[in-house]
């Protein structure tokens, strides 16, 4: 048996995704007594597609092309399905990001399989894969399994632990896929990054805003507490109606699932399709000044008063704490 | 220009969801059916396109009767047909993809739209998948998107940012909230939904590829400590944070 893992990177550096869906391959190929072996697309990608062995991988596939320097959903698809044929993998793990979520799925047509998507956990019953994915945004989890002798998974971000590095490096085994101008038809040409600030699906700290918040000009409350924390900034679906933060900020059920290891809700009462959205968070902060907020229901601590003379207050003293 | 726009009929964001006695669906009795959000905005989006470009709007399904609801939802904003596909398993993402594969293979449109995700089952699989069974270029979780005689710009959304995309008609585009902002039915629209036609369709399909076993509700998380009522409480909150928590 064979799991192909498939470790993204971006500009030429492997994400903390690519370190988490690795473990994750890593722990099941223990468990069904595979092979594992990563894959790596990109262009000046051969040198740093090694780091994975730190975590535990052996062998990683590369196919560097110099006209992969972007993603494009119809060249990666047609290299990620050449190298899954060739080296006849059974599982391929991808992180459930918006490259894995793009990919997979082409993958699973092109090769007739199942695919369980944004799994959190996937765990072994008599001898069948059960992936945990939950649904309608966390308020039902479900256990489900693939029928088909191939199967595909996303990972959620954030939710697999990646192991600790431990410096091995993996050998790196170069291929070759013939790319034509006709495998380009869908191309990303440039990348425009926002803030500098980690993205809410992505960071272990989240600080979000709601309504409370009162005024978009507040959120540089947030957003100096955010930086303090190197957290992402979120913000409740109440606050981006409003046109107060941009809608890639949205947590919910319209909005991102997010699973951090700290989450503060602003001036956030906490709506159903909010909670839905956050509330497998490790640790949830609360301070809103209604002290009958659904939110205060599920933080772990709370502070019920008024948020904009509380948040200063909070990053000054987290700074102290930090020492910075 | 003909557009197509695939759309789903789903649970309120406000709704409880239940589980059945069998263990392994959804109880939907008493709750709120509504247009899933994302295809609202795929809706509009087509609309858009269509007074632009001229053409046709068709909205379709994949469900059963009770799916038409939705259907007239989208032909109130201002779609120009409705097509339900009939199944009455509940589908996969692989089943449902293959349904509309069929259907959009017999009309060839120009452009098909979806919104990124469905908010039921969250998998957000089939626009790649029917791109793929199309073999069709595919854009997902588009937030800006420029067409110019067949060429399409795009911008689609990535961790911490944005990243341009080109690609070409036909094409299948899945739409992300803040591409622009879904109208609301007019009285009019409403009264002319009424007597749009919708076609109804089946096709031999495949059965699932992913099964699922069972279902439960989240752990329930029990409220936690109040700290204080006022600034006062904030020393006492970090030292939790960093003493008891260890998250900062």
């Amino acid at each position: 048996m064979k799991i192909l893992t498939f470790a993204e990177q971006r500009e030429g550096k492997l994400k903390k995704t690519a370190y988490e869906v690795a473990t994750a391959a890593v722990n099941l190929g223990k468990q069904l007594n595979a092979d594992v072996f990563a894959l790596v697309i990109g262009k000046n990608v051969s040198e740093i597609a090694s780091d994975i062995g730190g975590y535990g991988i052996k062998r990683v596939v590369v196919v560097d092309n110099s006209d992969l320097e972007f993603y494009s959903t119809t060249a990666y698809a047609k290299a990620v399905v050449e190298v899954a044929i060739k080296e006849k993998a059974d599982i391929c793990l991808f992180p459930a990001s918006q490259m894995g979520k793009d990919l997979a799925p082409r993958i699973a047509a092109k090769l007739n399989a199942g695919l369980a998507s944004d799994c959190t956990a996937l765990k072994i019953e008599n001898g069948n894969i059960i992936a945990t994915r939950p649904i309608f945004a966390g308020k039902i989890i479900s256990d489900v399994i693939i029928k088909t002798d191939l199967k595909i998974f996303t990972l959620r971000p954030n939710v697999f632990t990646a192991g600790a590095n431990n410096g091995q490096k993996a050998q790196v085994e170069n291929i070759s896929i013939d790319l034509k101008e006709s495998d380009f038809t869908v191309k990303a040409i440039e990348t425009k990054l926002g803030t500098g600030r980690p993205d809410v699906t992505e960071a272990s700290i989240i600080v979000s805003g709601g309504r409370g918040m009162k005024a978009p000009e507040n959120f540089k409350l947030i957003e100096e507490l955010a930086d303090v924390l190197g957290a992402g900034v979120g913000a409740s679906r109440a606050a981006v109606d409003a046109g107060w933060r941009p809608h890639d900020e949205q947590v919910g059920q319209t909005g991102k699932t997010v699973s951090p290891n700290l989450y503060i809700a602003c001036g956030i009462s906490g709506a159903i399709q909010h909670l839905a959205g956050m509330s497998s968070s490790k640790c949830i902060v609360a301070i809103n000044k209604d002290k009958d907020a659904p939110i205060f229901q599920i933080a772990d601590y709370g502070i019920v008063g008024d948020v904009l003379e509380i948040l200063p207050e909070l990053t000054k003293e987290i700074k102290m704490i930090l020492g910075k | 220009m003909k557009i197509a726009v695939c759309v789903n009929h789903v649970p309120d964001t406000e709704a409880k969801i239940k589980i059945s006695s069998d263990g392994k669906s959804v109880d939907t009795g008493g709750v709120n059916f509504i247009l899933n959000p994302y295809d609202e905005i795929a809706v509009e989006q087509g609309l858009k396109l269509k007074e632009k470009f001229g053409g046709d709007v068709i909205a379709v399904t994949v469900g059963q009767e009770i799916n038409k609801e939705t259907l007239r939802k989208a032909l109130a904003m201002g779609a120009d047909k409705a097509v339900l596909i009939k199944t009455n398993v509940l589908c996969d993402s692989y089943v449902v993809a293959e349904a509309l594969k069929n259907y959009l293979q017999e009309i060839n449109p120009d452009i098909t739209l979806f919104g990124k995700q469905s908010i039921d089952y969250d998998n957000a699989q089939i626009p790649s998948l029917v791109g793929e069974m199309l073999n069709l270029p595919s854009i997902t979780v588009v937030v800006k998107m420029e067409i110019e005689n067949n060429k399409v710009i795009c911008e689609r959304e990535i961790e911490g940012g944005h990243e341009k995309v080109i690609s070409q008609m036909p094409i299948i585009i899945s739409v992300q909230k803040g591409l622009c902002e879904p109208r609301y039915p007019t009285l009019k629209g409403i009264m002319a939904s009424k007597s749009k036609p919708i076609e109804e369709k089946i096709y031999n399909l495949p059965e699932n590829k992913v099964e699922i076993v069972s279902l439960r509700l989240p752990q329930s998380k029990s409220a936690g400590k109040i700290v204080g009522t006022d600034v006062s409480a904030v020393k006492e909150l970090v030292r939790l944070l960093h003493e008891e928590a260890k998250v900062i």
